[in-house]
């Protein structure tokens, strides 16, 4: 972001949306909390905080790590890391749910 | 002899050096939570039984509360220098910096009431993964807490001399902090809540 930015249009659009993403933070973490008191199944639960996890986690990233604005060289050293971090999951994973046995 | 590209962005990346820098560095950590994350599912989908309601969820969604609300001074404090308001810029700073304090305290008393309880890494497999990855987060706060703070005292000295580049040094420290914001916002709900 340029240091130049007209203030007052920088004020309008931007500290307003800050303003925005941090209401809608607290408001997904009052869901999260809220949510996890209702004893729900195990596998509903999970999907379900996770799912609110992801969302805030996309804010975050969204809009104070300015990611929604970022150039191609920061989204192709996020892709690889997505791949790796696939990667790095995926295959224990894999493992456990198809183990090989030595007989 | 003088850093290159630490304002203008280098023509290849489109970015100064400092940004792509952070940016690499958040990838490698994201590999460190990602296998540590992984540990805890394997843990967890391995246990014949995982404890559930032993920690502390009010004081947990209280350090939420907290590291969101460092999240949004971090990213005002850089708009203020945006802004040229150098004021507004240490009062931010501060405020994150203070959030922090406020941070490890509550963590300071979760892992006190743990620890006098004889709940101990040692104790169980969840305890272990417990204390392994909130303790590795904690040092990733106390981390930014140091960065942080010499940006609020001395290392905002640049401000004078070279505005651009003291602004563009916030916004990576803010990168690196939003991290750590983001990194618990998993955590949370991955030991308080199920």
């Amino acid at each position: 972001m340029e240091a130049t930015t007209n203030i007052e249009e920088f004020k309008k659009h931007h500290v307003r949306k800050y303003i925005i993403v941090f209401v809608s933070l607290m408001g997904l973490t009052i869901v999260t909390v809220t949510v996890a008191s209702f004893h729900l199944s195990v596998t509903t639960a999970i999907m379900v905080a996770l799912l609110i996890a992801a969302i805030k986690g996309s804010l975050v990233a969204s809009y104070f790590m300015h990611l929604i604005s970022e150039k191609k060289m920061i989204f192709m050293t996020l892709i690889l890391t997505v791949v790796f971090f696939a990667v790095l999951m995926g295959l224990p994973l894999f493992h456990h749910a198809n183990p090989i046995t030595i007989k | 002899m003088e850093i290159p590209y630490t304002v203008t962005p280098r023509p290849d990346s489109g970015l100064f050096n400092a940004k792509l820098g952070i940016w690499l560095f958040l990838a490698s950590e994201v590999m460190l939570f990602g296998a540590l994350f992984t540990t805890y599912i394997l843990m967890r989908i391995g246990a014949p039984d995982w404890p559930h309601g032993e920690l502390d969820v009010p004081l947990a969604t209280v350090n939420t509360v907290v590291l969101i609300t460092s999240s949004i001074t971090m990213v005002m404090a850089w708009a203020s220098l945006v802004m040229k308001d150098f004021k507004k810029y240490k009062m931010y700073i501060g405020l994150t910096f203070l959030a922090g304090v406020i941070f490890l305290i509550i963590k300071g008393f979760e892992y006190g009431h743990h620890i006098s309880a004889g709940e101990l890494p040692s104790s169980s497999t969840f305890l272990a993964i417990y204390f392994t990855m909130t303790g590795l987060h904690g040092l990733h706060v106390i981390g930014g807490m140091i960065v942080n703070g010499y940006f609020w005292g001395s290392g905002s000295k640049m401000w004078k001399t070279e505005p651009e580049r003291f602004t563009n040094r916030i916004e990576v420290a803010g990168l690196y902090w939003h991290f750590v914001d983001l990194v618990w916002i998993f955590l949370f709900p991955v030991f308080y809540l199920l």
